[in-house]
């Protein structure tokens, strides 16, 4: 059993920027920092649950556009001194293709 | 590759603190050695007032734990003070007999007590004010003893002089002078004072030179030169401080009444740095902390090798930590010859202020009693602000201290700790003062950070900087004079754009890597900063990045809290039609638009729609003529006007017209900040045009340009720019001045604060005065909006980003795999 599923060429996703993907469980978001590495987290800020797929990108880290929570997209922890955790994805970039893995999906469902 | 050393003598605040700034440069650069004569950790001196009022205890003002050197893999030494330095060898040697090396060497050595050389000086019991040792002698003496003399009526003195007091002691403070803190202040300042420390049980002995301390063993009086005699069981001598630079001195290192440095903290020795208290500065010798922040910063700088800041001396100001004494001094307070002074003196309420002016800029400031402006006169003078537009108010304060209509509960020191300050996010003033004593906060960026306090909409930014002061002592509350665009450079808003436009930087990455961002891709702050002023830089050239650019902007609508956004279509002049309404009506209803309002600026705006239907929605809009309103941008928003000649009866011109005119001329160009207009056609002024940005008031005889103005946070009234004769003037002053401020303010910085900060004088000068300037402004602002007036809307609509419009899906996921 396949566990990993494409979602999008790299090409699709704008560098420091993210594009929204529509489950059927819930929305995630699919980042992609300025060395073209991609991470996955839910698309909901701890906080008052701004869409984080709209939020600017630097670094590793990603700012929610209602309040401008960072959260760190290794691991989804909000940097201090606010508190909180985004839940993430497994994701993986091959030959330009981004892949999620189903089975983090379903786990956290 | 072994890193290079540093080690630091002087384990002091100064010394310290450029060590903070240098590991935020370059956190691995040095290996570092820190070498302190006290046995302590760092700690905050200038809080040892308190500490010997009781105020606070000695774990209180530590600033840097031994868990902080150690956690920055920094070795510490302390109570082992470094007795030489062997510049050849590069190398120094402590007291207990260690030798260490170094590639380079920081020294603050800070400075000694001034102890007076008459006879008896080295009794027991005579002691100066400097450290904690000299805080435990004296609480120690006023557990056993009951009478203490203090020599020096100045700032350190008094502190002193008032912590023994608090401590049950009998206390006469003997001063040379005949004034007290004549340093700081002028004598009807200094005699409030006075007055208000007699009635808090001090006595003076004024104008007495001391001759000699008596005693045996320990002192037991003190006589002076008219051969009086008080008698003392405890002595502080507090009549000044000596810059410390013994060490350097025998290390053969250029001293003179400090050591003298450079505006890059170098000692005539490249190798060798030296800040705070122990340093001469152009001729200046600094005892005070706001300075020694301002070194530590430039010399972190030059150790990180950046190699770009310069140390250009520092205007002080002082505050005098008596608890219900409020005094602020700054600058040169005591008038030269044609200079003017302003006075407010009100002897029933025991306030005192006075303001030396020179060609209508501050030069300096007394205060006594109502202190609560002191930080904003003392702003005002080291931005040398030009005061002419509103001397006449100024003794009186600024009314609008961060917040609007607070009125007296901006004397926030006094507020109880429920009181709310953050209206925004709710923080109480009991939240914002824990926050700094427990957490050790000292700079606003910090109470932001964790108690959210000022962090949204900044109104009470005035009040959190008062409680900062207030809670931590002046020092850490002055306001950098030069501020850093944000925290992934050194550089100011005005120095980075300086530089795009004369090294011809024409991309962010560009920005980046010529001016050594210290980040890979910026941050929120900078990015939207930096996109903006390459945009205004190089018109038709810089292709603006959308990824660099807040999310309003990117997806051309305003996020709501449920992350739909709203929709506002240009409505010209705030003018529509029959047919435009029912456009508007069908639109909303073919995307069922939830709810619909009419803003502030007269437009209608259409909430709740869904980002993937924002294109289809603007495609429809697009067909029936409207375009992108901008009501989600740091742009030009709306053109507010009244109805004007065609209609009302008191109408003078047509404002109706010219206003459909003026937006017609500034629709679609970037600002640093959102920019609102409006037109009144009389002086009615019901377009309300005097809280705009650019406000044009409509008189029998031609036009009003009002400038500067804004509701919001803090309103401000506009100030009458000149007074034009036709339409065609008004459309081009009104260019010139838009251009103005999108070549000159700063990113966020609205037109209010702006002109504020660089003078109406000077908008006057560039805008009325300068006709060829004016014109040239008026052509650069014409060039740059051809490639502006592009409508977004119809560009997306018609395909343009489809990614940000349209969300992956998992059926489609399928459907590829």
């Amino acid at each position: 059993m396949t566990d990993w599923i494409a979602i999008a060429k790299l090409d699709e996703i704008p560098k420091l920027g993210a594009r929204k993907l529509k489950t059927e469980q819930v929305e995630i978001a699919v980042f992609r920092t300025g060395n073209d590495e991609v991470f996955a987290l839910r698309d909901r800020c701890p906080h008052r649950g701004g869409p984080l797929s709209q939020g600017i990108v630097h670094g590793h880290t990603v700012s929610c556009p209602l309040h401008n929570w960072k959260i760190d997209l290794h691991n989804g922890q909000v940097q201090g001194p606010d508190e909180g955790c985004v839940h993430t994805y497994g994701v993986k970039v091959e030959e330009g293709v981004v892949y999620l893995s189903l089975a983090s999906v379903e786990s956290a469902a | 590759m072994n890193k290079q050393k540093l080690i630091l003598v002087g384990n002091g605040m100064a010394g310290v603190r450029t060590l903070e700034e240098l590991l935020k440069l370059e956190p691995e650069m040095y290996e570092i050695t820190v070498f302190g004569a006290e046995p302590h950790p760092n700690y905050n001196r200038i809080m040892l007032s308190p500490v010997l009022a009781g105020e606070k205890t000695v774990d209180d003002i530590v600033l840097n734990s031994r868990e902080w050197y150690a956690e920055h893999g920094i070795t510490l030494h302390t109570g082992d003070p470094v007795v030489a330095i062997d510049r050849k060898a590069r190398q120094v040697k402590t007291a207990s007999g260690l030798s260490a090396d170094y590639d380079r060497l920081l020294l603050a050595t800070g400075s000694n007590p001034f102890i007076i050389p008459v006879s008896g000086h080295d009794l027991d019991g005579v002691i100066g004010f400097r450290d904690i040792r000299d805080v435990e002698l004296m609480l120690e003496s006023a557990r056993k003893y009951k009478k203490a003399v203090v020599i020096g009526g100045g700032l350190l003195g008094l502190e002193a002089a008032n912590g023994l007091k608090k401590n049950g002691m009998d206390v006469i403070v003997v001063h040379l002078m005949d004034i007290l803190m004549e340093r700081q202040l002028d004598k009807p300042a200094a005699n409030l004072l006075k007055a208000s420390l007699e009635e808090s049980g001090l006595e003076f002995l004024m104008q007495a030179q001391t001759e000699a301390i008596i005693g045996e063993q320990r002192v037991t009086g003190v006589r002076f030169k008219d051969g009086s005699e008080i008698p003392a069981d405890l002595v502080v001598m507090a009549v000044g401080i000596r810059p410390n630079m013994e060490l350097a001195k025998e290390a053969g290192l250029h001293c003179e009444r400090g050591i003298v440095v450079n505006d890059t903290l170098q000692t005539f020795d490249p190798r060798v740095y030296a800040v705070g208290e122990c340093v001469q500065h152009r001729n200046n010798c600094y005892g005070l902390v706001a300075p020694l922040f301002d070194q530590a910063k430039v010399c972190a700088n030059h150790l990180a090798q950046l190699g770009f800041g310069r140390y250009e001396g520092s205007v002080t100001s002082t505050k005098l930590k008596v608890t219900g004494i409020d005094l602020f001094s700054a600058g040169e307070f005591n008038e030269a010859e044609g200079d003017e002074t302003l006075v407010l003196q009100d002897p029933a309420q025991g306030v005192y202020k006075k303001l030396v002016i020179r060609d209508n800029r501050i030069k300096g400031a007394v205060m006594y009693g109502d202190t609560m402006d002191g930080t904003w006169y003392f702003q005002l003078l080291r931005e040398g602000t030009d005061i002419s537009s509103f001397r006449n108010t100024i003794l009186f304060g600024q009314h609008d201290l961060g917040d609007a209509g607070h009125g007296e509960e901006t004397r926030v020191v006094k507020l109880s700790d429920d009181a709310e300050i953050c209206g925004c996010n709710g923080v109480c003033k009991g939240d914002i003062v824990k926050a700094i004593t427990t957490k050790g906060l000292f700079t606003l960026d910090e109470v932001r950070a964790h108690t959210k306090a000022s962090a949204s909409c900044g109104s009470c930014t005035g009040m959190v900087e008062a409680l900062l002061a207030s809670t931590v002592g002046e020092g850490y509350a002055a306001a950098p004079s030069k501020k850093a665009l944000c925290s992934c450079t050194e550089r100011s808003h005005d120095e980075v754009r300086r530089a795009i436009r004369e090294e011809g930087l024409k991309s962010m990455r560009g920005v980046f890597d010529t001016l050594g961002w210290k980040t890979p891709d910026g941050c929120t702050s900078c990015r939207p900063a930096l996109n903006y002023y390459l945009l205004a830089a190089w018109p038709g050239e810089y292709e603006d990045d959308a990824q660099s650019r807040f999310i309003n902007e990117r997806a051309h609508g305003n996020i709501q809290k449920d992350g739909t956004y709203s929709v506002v279509p240009r409505m010209f002049g705030g003018l529509c039609t029959a047919n435009d309404l029912r456009a508007i009506a069908d639109v909303s209803d073919k995307y069922q638009v939830p709810e619909m309002k009419v803003t502030g600026g007269q437009r209608i705006d259409l909430f709740g729609v869904k980002k993937e239907d924002l294109p289809a929605m603007w495609k429809d809009l697009s067909a029936a003529g409207f375009v992108s309103g901008h009501a989600y941008g740091k742009a030009l928003r709306t053109v507010k006007t009244c109805a004007g000649k065609n209609w009302c009866r008191f109408g003078t011109q047509d404002s109706t017209g010219l206003g459909v005119q003026l937006e017609e001329l500034t629709w679609g160009s970037w600002m640093p900040h959102k920019f609102k207009l409006a037109v009144s056609g009389c002086p009615r002024n019901c377009a309300e045009a005097t809280i705009k940005d650019l406000g044009v008031v409509c008189v029998d005889s031609g036009y009003e340009l009002h400038v500067g103005g804004n509701g919001g946070i803090k309103v401000r009234i506009t100030d009458l720019l000149c007074k034009v004769a036709s339409e065609a003037e008004v459309l081009e002053y009104t260019g010139a001045f838009v251009q103005l401020y999108r070549e000159e303010g700063h990113y966020l910085e609205r037109t209010a604060p702006w002109v504020e900060r660089v003078s109406l004088g000077y908008v006057k000068q560039r805008i009325v005065d300068d006709a060829a300037g004016r014109m040239e402004l008026y052509e650069r602002f014409k060039y740059s909006q051809q490639f502006a007036q592009v409508d977004p809307w119809r560009e997306r609509a018609e395909g343009a980003e489809a990614h940000e419009f349209t969300p992956l899906s998992i059926d489609r996921l399928r459907a590829v795999s």
